[in-house]
């Protein structure tokens, strides 16, 4: 198929950016989002052009380092996937596509389609995690008695691979999915419990000092989210704030 | 908004909390008004309680009147600074794809809501304070019913009322289950209070639309 491809172009941070227009053709409909931008970098290179910069990495939906905001919403038109799971057939031949980074103050571009999410790192550093050594001194996982229900919960929150789709979906930019997933992945389990009222008050004040907006709950988030947490988890995470505050 | 109101959490809470008393405050209201299409004497009687109980006059009002306010005030708060949080828009954003229309256009249904209750004070409240506490008439318990009618006579109004209402309506089609979500009510009964919301967005305006639009066709 043969396509036309709206690109946000930004040389740097301090670069204005806009959008480019780019012609790609012969496009298999089994290539993944990816691989056509691939095609597309090649067909840049040699023609001596500076290919278009967009993070990547396992291009297998694990590691949440791809990201693209691709005709309007996170990842593309597709459901519970990343980027490098969104195939070519999802598209018709002759298609216009907008591609641009994800859209936060929190995430500022470094260059083209490629944003900075270590605002994402600050909040876990603020608490997303629990004050043990587990270095070869790890007791047995079976004797602390879980319920399977909190146990699957649990899992289910961890599943969160941290790409930033929740807040590029936002209209108010909020990280309230991700925070609340990496307060619920603990908050559910007894060893997170005992640090639970500080993890939630630092993660969220963190959360507030990267300057992400406030949830006004529209569920966009749990829609665009490739692995799916659900907004119970912001749910979790009001309560769990509210317990510590009050 | 210093202390507890500096986080975010904290603000989405409050918010809630102010919209769930208006909720609870908008049964009373029409409870009072539906009695004006049954029985003018009824309307009249708990109008005249309403407006002269000292707790009611002195304690609630000042209460709701602060709900009121603050819901609002939070709401532009929030609103300026979610959009801060963006500072380069999408060339292409499909919001619909992923949130309803009423989730994303909150402030604008509430706006509307706003213009309407300026006009409901201009209407009603301001007469009302002028009459008891400016001019100091004597109590009348039978003119509450009149006035209504009176003031329902205009299509203007009665139209103007109607669209307020269905915004109204559109903005509690979101905001009732939102306010239960924000406040960390989000479990098995979760589902109950989603149908519930949807049932009382369109029963309570539509109760006001119905005594608006008796009011219209009756007097």
């Amino acid at each position: 198929m043969n396509l036309t491809l709206k690109i946000w172009r930004q040389k740097g941070p301090q670069d204005k950016g806009q959008m480019v227009e780019y012609k790609v053709t012969d496009i298999s409909e089994h290539m993944s989002f990816l691989e056509m931008m691939d095609v597309l970098n090649e067909d840049l290179v040699a023609k001596n052009e500076e290919p278009v910069a967009f993070d990547h990495d396992c291009r297998e939906g694990i590691c949440g380092m791809c990201s693209l905001h691709i005709n309007g919403e996170p990842h593309g038109p597709d459901r519970g996937i990343t980027t490098c799971q969104l195939h070519m057939r999802m598209f018709n031949d002759g298609d216009t596509i907008y591609i641009e980074p994800w859209r936060a103050t929190a995430f500022p571009v470094i260059k083209d389609l490629v944003v900075d999410r270590t605002a994402f790192e600050r909040i876990q550093q603020a608490g997303g995690y629990i004050s043990v050594n587990t270095s070869g001194n790890t007791q047995d996982a079976n004797s602390i008695p879980i319920s399977k229900h909190n146990a699957d919960l649990s899992m289910d929150a961890a599943t969160c691979i941290g790409c930033g789709a929740c807040v590029a979906s936002c209209k108010n930019s909020s990280a309230m999915l991700f925070v609340s997933a990496k307060v619920s992945q603990f908050a559910l389990l007894p060893q997170g419990r005992i640090e639970a009222a500080d993890r939630v008050k630092n993660m969220v004040a963190q959360m507030d000092l990267e300057g992400f907006g406030n949830c006004t709950n529209t569920g966009a988030c749990e829609v665009e989210c490739p692995k799916g947490i659900s907004l119970e988890n912001i749910a979790r995470m009001n309560r769990e704030y509210l317990k510590a505050s009050i | 908004m210093s202390g507890f109101l500096s986080s975010s959490i904290a603000r989405k809470v409050a918010m809630a909390l102010s919209a769930l008393f208006l909720i609870f405050f908008l049964i009373i209201h029409l409870a009072v008004n539906i009695t004006s299409i049954f029985s003018e004497s009824v309307f009249n009687e708990l109008s005249h309680f309403m407006g002269t109980n000292p707790l009611i006059q002195f304690a609630l009002q000042p209460v709701l009147i602060f709900g009121v306010v603050f819901h609002f005030a939070m709401g532009f708060v929030l609103e300026l600074r979610n959009k801060g949080a963006r500072n380069v828009k999408y060339v292409k954003y499909n919001g619909a794809a992923s949130a309803t229309w009423m989730s994303r256009n909150m402030i604008y249904s509430g706006l509307v809501i706003l213009a309407f209750i300026v006009l409901h004070f201009i209407d009603f409240w301001f007469p009302e304070m002028n009459y008891k506490y400016i001019e100091a008439l004597p109590a009348d318990p039978t003119r509450y019913f009149g006035e209504l009618q009176h003031k329902f006579e205009n299509p203007l109004r009665v139209g103007a009322y109607v669209v307020a209402f269905i915004l109204l309506a559109l903005h509690l089609l979101h905001g009732f289950q939102s306010a239960f979500q924000s406040i960390g009510f989000n479990n098995k009964y979760s589902k109950c209070v989603k149908s519930l919301g949807k049932i009382y967005a369109i029963v309570i305006p539509l109760g006001f639309i119905t005594v608006a639009l008796y009011h219209y066709f009756n007097h």
